[in-house]
């Protein structure tokens, strides 16, 4: 507040048409009265009205540029690059959904192929088994087939033996007692000794 | 001459104009407020002419400076201060750049003169008194009563807020005029201190340093209060435009 003192000292003169230095050594700062007014400059009023008209004129005409210019342009940058930038967010966020989405069908193609791929050993072991099975089951058959059929064989070559075993030892039986004794023996005999050896034997 | 403080908030004329009587001459000043606002416009206009996403440097000072005033502006006075905002905006760009010009030697500063920051402040306080009345009529007056004052303290409290109301407009200027004008007789005076010393032939130059020194520091501070006296005016002013958009948010 220590404008008004100075302010009430620099009044009378102000108004004098002369701007002498006579006041200057009561306002107590005005120490270069040799470049005319005599008061502190920021308290001589003569200047105001020159002030107030060009600060009026150059303020007037900034807030105007201001107003309609500049401002209306920085608020235009700032808000385009706000939308960009969330159009950006929205787009970052549909691709990585998409992304998302892509991960999804491939982990579930995977899944389903493995799955298939699964099924398609399986069922090709279980094939390979039940073809070995029956092969095995065919040449077991075939083979018991076989088996039975020598056994047969055997058993009828056996019989067939065994029915001519009677007959060559009666021939051989009946030969040796001829050799032996140079008698006849009788057929009977020799078939009931026979008998009687393969019964004993 | 050199070695008057005051020297350097001397008005003289350049062109002499005079109407009725009234001098309304181009003066030093006058050249320095049309320096300032050709600054402060062309600045702000070709930094911001490139309209770029990914701004440059200078454009995103401008758009520093605008983010910087529309937050101050929504803090003091809401939304429904951001009308105010090329107002608020065009008076903090043309008081710093008026103070930043100022701190170029030679160079003359505008906010150094009482006239120019009473009459900024009364632009503040007229447009807070004009939109009060003309938005909110007789409501307007709720800003001197403070809600929750007992009955008896009302006159009291309401002389006070009168009186706080009307001083605004003289601390609002005189803080940025003493402030500028203090900064540059102080930075004045030690730098004359280093001229007349170093007169002095070996011994004063020896001295001269002291003084050196502080004229640098001072130098700095002064940038400081450059940008802050700006600040606070803006802030201040955003205070003060809440009362006209809220008279009754006390």
């Amino acid at each position: 507040m220590f404008v008004t003192p100075a302010y009430a000292q620099e009044k009378a003169p102000a108004h004098g048409a002369a701007p002498a230095g006579e006041v200057h050594t009561e306002t107590g700062v005005a120490h270069g009265a040799e470049h005319g007014g005599g008061v502190f400059p920021p308290f001589d009023q003569s200047t105001y009205a020159s002030q107030l008209l060009w600060l009026v004129i150059t303020f007037g005409f900034f807030y105007l540029i201001m107003k309609n210019v500049i401002v209306p342009r920085v608020g235009g940058i700032l808000e385009h690059r706000h939308d960009r930038i969330a159009q950006d967010l929205d787009e970052a966020s549909r691709l990585k959904a998409e992304a998302d989405a892509a991960v999804a069908t491939y982990e579930k193609e995977l899944a389903e192929a493995r799955s298939k791929a699964g099924s398609i050993a399986e069922a090709a072991r279980e094939s390979a088994k039940a073809k070995a099975a029956a092969d095995r089951a065919a040449i077991e058959s075939e083979l018991s087939e076989k088996l039975s059929a020598a056994e047969a064989r055997i058993a009828d070559i056996k019989a067939k033996a065994f029915a001519e075993v009677g007959t060559i030892a009666e021939e051989t039986a009946s030969a040796i007692v001829d050799r032996l004794i140079g008698a006849k023996a009788t057929a009977d005999d020799i078939r009931a000794a026979v008998s009687a050896a393969k019964v004993e034997g | 001459m050199s070695n008057d403080p005051t020297h350097q908030f001397q008005i003289f004329k350049i062109v002499p104009i005079h109407v009725g009587g009234v001098d309304l001459s181009f003066t030093n000043a006058s050249l320095f407020m049309v320096a300032t606002v050709a600054c402060a416009a062309g600045f702000l206009y070709f930094a911001t002419s490139a309209r770029s996403l990914i701004p440059t440097r200078a454009q995103s000072v401008a758009e520093l400076s605008y983010e910087f005033i529309a937050s101050m502006l929504k803090e003091g006075a809401g939304s429904h201060g951001m009308k105010f905002f090329p107002l608020v905006f065009t008076l903090f760009m043309f008081v710093l750049t008026a103070n930043l010009l100022g701190m170029f030697p030679y160079f003359f500063t505008i906010t150094s003169q009482i006239i120019v920051t009473f009459a900024l402040a009364l632009l503040v306080i007229g447009t807070v008194l004009v939109y009060g009345f003309y938005k909110h009529g007789f409501h307007f007056l709720q800003v001197f009563v403070p809600s929750g004052v007992p009955g008896i303290l009302l006159p009291l409290v309401v002389a006070i807020e009168i009186i706080s109301f009307l001083s605004r407009p003289i601390s609002l200027s005189v803080r940025l005029f003493a402030n500028m004008l203090a900064g540059h007789i102080t930075l004045k005076v030690f730098a004359g201190f280093v001229a007349s010393l170093g007169a002095l032939g070996a011994l004063g130059i020896g001295g001269a340093i002291l003084p050196l020194i502080m004229t640098v520091a001072l130098t700095g501070l002064e940038f400081l209060v450059a940008f802050l006296q700006a600040y606070v005016f803006a802030v201040l002013t955003c205070m003060y435009l809440n009362d006209a958009v809220h008279p009754g948010g006390h």
